[in-house]
């Protein structure tokens, strides 16, 4: 297809896939979180708008919830049907990270979805928030294991090979391998910014809209407050975590940089704008500021960072797209700082629900968390290559003997299916997120719930009537 | 030689399987069977029978792929690229059908069809797909090197063909008797007409099976006819009989309970039977679960995590059974 390889249409079947999976944990993590974090500010102030937004936001949960279930279902056969040589070479290490996620965080999340999505006014208020807690704690386990994995397969340690293949000789030296901890703050920080971005969108919608009310304006607020305060958390992380990479695989950076190579002891300059070109072994139309390549990544004014041209041809990562991904990311994460410091401005200085500038600056950032999110996956898996264990076992090494037929034709397959069934899905959510927050509810019992003549106990029913009233709400208010 | 972990892990991945197959066969087995009724009440009673178990039912598959992947890679690796095609239309399927049960009841009235047709067609899929690889796996996967040694559509013969619509049988027998159990009325009159036509049916389609795996492998043939192996194992086919008997009894009886019993065994009795012919082949007909394992630090790790949570898994889900016993009725809506 298009004169691709099957190696080429076997990767892009693995980021199709992972890249429309990532985005439902994402927000499953954040959301998670801010649920939890909403019902106890409940329990704890008794102000019932944190009730409201708690049951309004639950709702756009279990349908993500349940997207990121059928989506994940797809992730954990592809290792071995798509790369069965990784499976056989490294799946004494990875294989039971991903059981132990398997076993720890899925089941957990499971258990307690159902008395968190239905359970409301079926058990005790101390009971239905250690349940939220509970499913909160599940995402982040999650993230936990996926990480580890993720980022064994980027520094690994704690093995060694025998007959080809990876041992575990030190689990905790495989789990808490050098780019672990940088890697697992940079994509948890990632899903809560990402959240709080797509939380605040949604009540800019409303109020540019004229629907102002305390709830809206609540979670306005709370995601503005979090943008100020993990928004620059984020940048700080990431700096650290770009430290790391320098460390431990410098020619991701140097691809990064678009830095071909080192002239005397010249400190490296930073490119802003250039086009690399792996051929021609440059950056053409170069933007630089000199010296604020070594500021940024050695803190200092006269150390160089790596040069491309010093990995030989076949070691060298993309770097026309790693360049350009990670400066989508960056750039999106500066102007998340800048929505911050403009939402503190109008806190302080009034207006913060009702400049409609800013409203409009902060409903176009909806998406920005999940696009950076995406952009800064695409820099880290892109950027190791052309490694899938890093320095261990190459890519074309790594991938099933499939026919440039079989795989073009379930390429083709994933990406009309995925598209039509979740983009009905996120029309779906869009649904929900339009109706806003209402009143009073969960104040009185409901019908439904476990032994109940309605009894729904699956994520996406719950959001079922949601939609219903949402879009009768919307004919009411037209 | 102490423990014997990649005996436990078989054990293990074979219970596994073997939840899922029962779980998931009744719930794939309600979207076969929705041709068969037309009524649209009836359908979402059959729906609401499954509607609340369904998801748990699909995390045993995950927990299978990944357990695979960490106790046995080599098994994952090989057997997963060698059906690679009828399992990522088992994935896809299953998407569709995960989708439709949920946005049936959202869709506007006009559009509802859609997803009718995305749950038969998603559930068939699936099946079919499950049914064709197993066919295929007892076909046997050559591998050289750690490598699967076969073409891209080796899986597709006219054994493992026949394996596809022998598990539709399978599942649709399994779900009717299912909703014999959870439902009343007319719905369970017309599923108690068809049982007894299904489960006929399904005898024939495992006699065939049973004859054509030992006619094509002279090593299976060898292992079930040969002295003092037969003895042991004749009270296979002979329970696969007594247990349709009674089967067809309960169904002739009107019974509600029996029919789904004897089903299960008979799933069972055949899953019993297909682990005779391959035991102890993870990757037949030559690698054995030893050959595959991985070393002993990684299943051991793995080990000390599932013996501690399965029970949990297990309590919850027995638990949700029970929450939702009972039969499920037109008045009971559901959505």
């Amino acid at each position: 297809m298009f004169g691709l390889e099957a190696l080429d249409l076997a990767r892009m079947q693995f980021a199709f896939t992972v890249s429309f999976h990532i985005l439902f944990p994402a927000i499953t993590i954040g959301l998670a979180s801010f649920l939890a974090v909403l019902e106890g500010l409940w329990l704890k102030t008794k102000d019932d708008t944190y009730r409201d937004l708690y049951h309004f936001w639950s709702k756009i949960f279990a349908v993500n919830f349940g997207m990121g279930v059928v989506s994940g279902l797809v992730m954990a056969y592809e290792f071995g049907t798509n790369w069965s040589r990784f499976s056989d070479f490294a799946g004494a290490v990875n294989g039971p990270l991903l059981t132990y996620e398997v076993l720890t965080a899925f089941f957990l999340e499971a258990g307690f979805l159902g008395v968190m999505l239905f359970g409301w006014n079926r058990v005790g208020r101390g009971l239905h928030y250690f349940s939220t807690v509970m499913v909160a704690v599940g995402t982040l386990i999650s993230t936990f294991w996926i990480l580890a994995s993720n980022s064994w397969m980027q520094t690994p340690q704690g093995y060694e090979i025998v007959d080809g293949r990876v041992i575990p000789v030190d689990w905790l030296a495989v789990i808490f391998n050098p780019s672990f901890p940088f890697r697992l703050a940079h994509m948890a920080i990632a899903a809560f910014v990402a959240t709080a971005f797509f939380v605040g969108a949604s009540a800019a919608w409303h109020l540019l809209r004229g629907r102002d009310n305390p709830a809206i304006r609540k979670m306005f607020s709370m995601a503005m407050w979090m943008a100020l305060i993990v928004a620059p958390i984020q940048a700080f992380v990431g700096d650290a975590h770009g430290l790391n990479t320098l460390e431990h695989q410098p020619a991701k950076i140097a691809a990064i940089e678009g830095h071909w190579e080192n002239v005397g002891n010249e400190p490296t300059p930073l490119i802003l704008f250039g086009i690399p070109d792996m051929k021609e072994e440059k950056t053409k139309y170069a933007i630089e500021v000199p010296y604020l390549g070594s500021l940024i990544l050695t803190h200092s004014l006269d150390k160089q960072i790596p040069a491309l041209k010093s990995f030989p041809p076949e070691d060298r990562p993309n770097s026309l797209i790693v360049f350009w991904s990670f400066r989508i990311m960056a750039g999106l994460g500066m102007l998340m700082i800048a929505v911050g410091l403009w939402s503190a401005w109008l806190r302080w200085r009034g207006g913060l629900y009702t400049n409609r500038l800013f409203l409009t600056l902060a409903m176009c950032m909806g998406p920005s968390g999940l696009i950076a999110l995406l952009a800064g996956w695409f820099t880290t898996e892109i950027g190791r290559q052309p490694w899938v264990v890093y320095g261990l076992l190459r890519t074309s090494d790594a991938v099933s003997n499939h026919s440039v037929t079989q795989m073009s034709i379930t390429l083709v397959l994933f990406v009309v299916v995925y598209f039509s069934l979740f983009g009905t899905g996120f029309g779906y959510m869009m649904r929900l997120v339009r109706k806003g927050p209402k009143t009073h509810e969960g104040a009185e019992a409901t019908h439904g719930g476990p032994g109940q003549t309605r009894t729904p106990a699956r994520p996406l029913s719950a959001a079922h009537e949601g939609a219903e009233e949402g879009t009768a709400d919307l004919t009411k208010g037209n | 030689m102490g423990i014997d972990l990649p005996l436990i892990w078989a054990v293990i991945i074979i219970f596994g399987i073997m939840m899922y197959v029962i779980m998931d066969g009744f719930d794939l087995g309600i979207g076969i069977l929705f041709p068969f009724i037309k009524g649209e009440s009836d359908r979402d009673v059959m729906m609401n029978t499954v509607a609340p178990v369904w998801d748990g039912n699909e995390t045993w598959l995950v927990l299978g792929g990944a357990a695979l992947f960490g106790a046995f890679p080599l098994a994952y690796s090989v057997v997963l690229e060698a059906l690679y095609l009828p399992l990522i239309l088992m994935l896809i399927g299953l998407i569709f059908r995960g989708v439709a049960f949920e946005f049936r009841f959202k869709a506007r009235a006009d559009k509802r069809h859609i997803w009718d047709k995305a749950f038969i067609g998603g559930s068939l899929l699936a099946t079919f797909a499950q049914g064709v690889a197993l066919g295929a796996y007892i076909d046997g996967i050559p591998v050289v090197n750690r490598a699967y040694a076969g073409g891209g559509l080796d899986w597709l013969t006219p054994f493992s063909v026949f394996c596809g619509l022998a598990l539709i049988v399978a599942y649709a027998l399994l779900g009717c008797t299912w909703l014999i159990m959870k439902t009343e009325g007319s719905l369970q009159e017309a599923m108690h007409k068809l049982a007894k036509p299904l489960a006929l049916v399904l005898l024939l389609v495992t006699g065939i099976v049973s004859i054509w795996t030992p006619l094509t492998h002279a090593d299976i043939a060898g292992r079930w006819f040969s002295m003092p192996n037969l003895l042991w194992f004749m009270p296979v086919p002979l329970l696969v009989l007594l247990s349709l008997y009674v089967l067809l009894k309960a169904v002739s009886q009107r019974a509600h309970y029996m029919p789904f019993i004897m089903t299960l065994v008979l799933i069972f009795l055949g899953y019993s039977g297909l682990g005779i012919s391959l035991w102890p082949n993870i990757i037949p007909p030559s690698v054995s679960i030893w050959d595959a394992a991985s070393p002993p630090q990684s299943q051991g790790f793995i080990l000390v995590g599932t013996l501690f949570i399965i029970p949990f898994i297990l309590v919850y889900t027995f638990w949700s059974y029970y929450v939702f016993r009972g039969k499920v009725t037109h008045e009971d809506g559901y959505h």
